[in-house]
């Protein structure tokens, strides 16, 4: 193990650990404020990226299409939410876990239907394609920018929720929602756009890995465990554990898979591998069973 | 646990199950021998997820620790029903206890996730065993033996051993369930402070119930091999299927012996025979368990109750 391979390695965790962030707000503040597990998510990373395939294709000019596809995510996302997700914020987990699970199979088959089994493929948009210099090391400009949005993505989050009015509103959301309520706030607005938000970011989620791995039906429901056990590491209900968890399962997971297999051999070095996160998680719940960082839930 | 007005129901459900090998066509058989068997693998993930407010999503753990154990016998050229079958069981509950055991430390979503970890830890062992086969998996020698008195190889009489399991597996699961265990287990779903106060350890009778669980899934795993004559950690082990486990569960009805059983023939009538008739199966069914959830509050055999009880 070189340096420069080591340090590129880094990136790439970094990078995969800000795409599991993106992912990982979703769920953390649906959860957190409206009490709602929603297995569906990962789709609407799915659609994000066929979204951005057809609009890329349809408007002929990347950042038009990129504009396109969030608009077009967060109009899905506010329809699922009207139709689906208002009616069940009201019931049991158990519930919620079934509906959700019937809408993921919903999506996939409707993904299938309309886009076909096979993968399709968008290139890094032209601005992007090429190497750029990183202290010394040719690092490919699309996996940098992926990186720089997701943590400009970031921070907006970090004042939106801790310098506006509405950001003000979804803390005591999640603190006190019937005070919230009872305070004449109007909670279903609320609701939707927390659910919206999420979903756009899950959304710019699977536009941006798009050109790294393509899109094909169900690609969510691997990248949705994951996002669990992001969310369930850092703590439920909470940004900042959501931040520190992707960031820890991205990187320990990226060095897992080139580190295990040169000291232990390819069999149980990639088995121990793929298990890397699983023991994360139990080691942190064993440590600390409420996640890194328990949002104070009411 | 069963309610007198229930007996119709069972009855009637027995009734059909017997009587299903006289459609004299084996695709009906096989298809009714999975449901047993998977109705016996939701029963497991219902007793804790009904009835001690436990909800797991690693069951395929033990399913596959029973259907693992069994093949590995098997192709060891260790035939007999009598030392398999109780060996599959055992080995599923001894790793029910210890995953259990660290578990059951968390509670509500971090438990349903910790279920998950281990469950695919043992994914991953699972398909690094290349001597198995690794993620292929491995072609057992053939079925278990169980002496003179019965030969499972037709598909008749496994699926009446299976059902036979099935019955008594679910008699076990009501006779615990009224004792004074199910009663504490009930008690410290509902509400663990006061159980611990009147001198019940939730815990130990949690994981009691956790392991008992297992021990059911790692005896349905077992019979999953025999049926299959095939085991891999796709199919066995994958998160998928601890996740179909609960669907079926929360499906039927949580908290009853058999809505479990109700809603693995429902999946499974989906995913075998719709599936037959179109490809696109799932955006049907997809709807449908939307629509269970929005109108038929506590799942299909609880509304066969309901209907029982005016």
């Amino acid at each position: 193990m070189t340096t420069p391979i080591l340090l590129e390695q880094g990136f790439n965790g970094l990078q995969l650990g800000m795409i599991l962030f993106l992912m990982a707000v979703g769920v953390t503040l649906v959860f957190g404020i409206m009490d709602t597990i929603n297995l569906s998510h990962g789709s609407l990373l799915m659609f994000g990226g066929y979204f951005i395939v057809g609009a890329v294709e349809l408007t002929g000019s990347y950042g038009l299409g990129l504009v396109l596809a969030l608009f077009a995510t967060a109009l899905l996302s506010v329809i699922v939410e009207i139709l689906v997700m208002r009616p069940l914020y009201r019931r049991g987990h158990l519930d919620q876990v079934l509906a959700t699970f019937g809408l993921i199979l919903f999506f996939n088959e409707l993904a299938v239907m309309i886009w076909g089994r096979a993968p399709l493929y968008l290139s890094v948009p032209a601005f992007l394609d090429g190497p750029i210099d990183l202290f010394g090391l040719a690092y490919p400009a699309y996996r940098f920018a992926i990186t720089a949005v997701a943590a400009a993505v970031g921070s907006g989050l970090y004042l939106l929720i801790g310098r506006t009015r509405t950001g003000m509103l979804i803390r005591a959301g999640a603190d006190k929602r019937v005070v919230v309520e009872m305070m004449g706030v109007n909670i279903t607005r609320l609701y939707t756009l927390i659910f919206a938000l999420g979903s756009v970011l899950a959304g710019l989620a699977g536009i941006m890995v798009v050109p790294l791995v393509s899109v094909q039906p169900a690609m969510g429901d691997p990248i949705l465990i994951t996002t669990l056990v992001v969310v369930i590491i850092g703590g439920i209900g909470s940004i900042r554990g959501a931040l520190v968890g992707g960031l820890l399962v991205g990187v320990l997971d990226t060095f897992g898979r080139i580190l295990f297999p040169v000291y232990f051999g390819t069999g149980t070095g990639s088995a121990l591998a793929n298990m890397t996160i699983y023991i994360l998680m139990a080691a942190v719940l064993l440590w600390r069973p409420r996640g890194l960082f328990p949002a104070t839930a009411g | 646990m069963v309610d007198r007005r229930e007996w119709p129901i069972i009855l009637v459900l027995a009734a059909l199950a017997l009587a299903v090998p006289l459609l004299g066509d084996t695709y009906y058989t096989k298809f009714a021998t999975r449901v047993a068997i998977y109705g016996m693998a939701a029963l497991s993930v219902d007793i804790l997820l009904g009835y001690a407010g436990l909800v797991s999503f690693g069951h395929a753990a033990f399913y596959g620790v029973g259907a693992y154990a069994t093949g590995m016998l098997i192709n060891a050229g260790v035939a007999s029903g009598f030392v398999v079958l109780p060996a599959a069981v055992i080995a599923a509950a001894v790793a029910a206890l210890v995953i259990g055991a660290l578990s059951l430390r968390t509670t509500g979503l971090y438990f349903i996730m910790i279920t998950l970890a281990f469950a695919q830890m043992l994914y991953y062992v699972a398909q690094s065993l290349r001597a198995y086969g690794g993620t292929d998996g491995f072609a057992l020698d053939g079925r278990v033996t169980l002496g003179g008195v019965l030969k499972p190889t037709d598909a008749t009489s496994f699926y009446y051993l299976c059902l036979a399991f099935l019955a008594l597996v679910l008699f076990l699961c009501a006779r615990f369930l009224k004792a004074e265990f199910g009663v504490v287990l009930r008690g410290a779903r509902d509400n663990a402070v006061r159980i611990e106060a009147i001198g019940f350890p939730a815990y130990r009778y949690r994981l009691v119930a956790f392991a008992i669980s297992g021990a059911i899934a790692g005896l349905a795993g077992a019979l999953m091999a025999n049926l299959n004559q095939y085991v891999a950690p796709p199919g066995m082990l994958n998160w998928e299927v601890s996740g179909e486990l609960l669907v079926m569960v929360i499906f039927g009805a949580a908290g009853t012996l058999l809505g479990p059983i109700v809603g693995a023939a429902v999946f499974l009538f989906f995913a075998d025979i719709l599936s037959g008739l179109t490809e696109h199966w799932m955006i049907i069914f997809g709807p449908i368990l939307l629509l269970r959830v929005l109108f038929v509050k506590d799942g299909l055999y609880a509304l066969l109750q309901k209907a029982m009880a005016r």
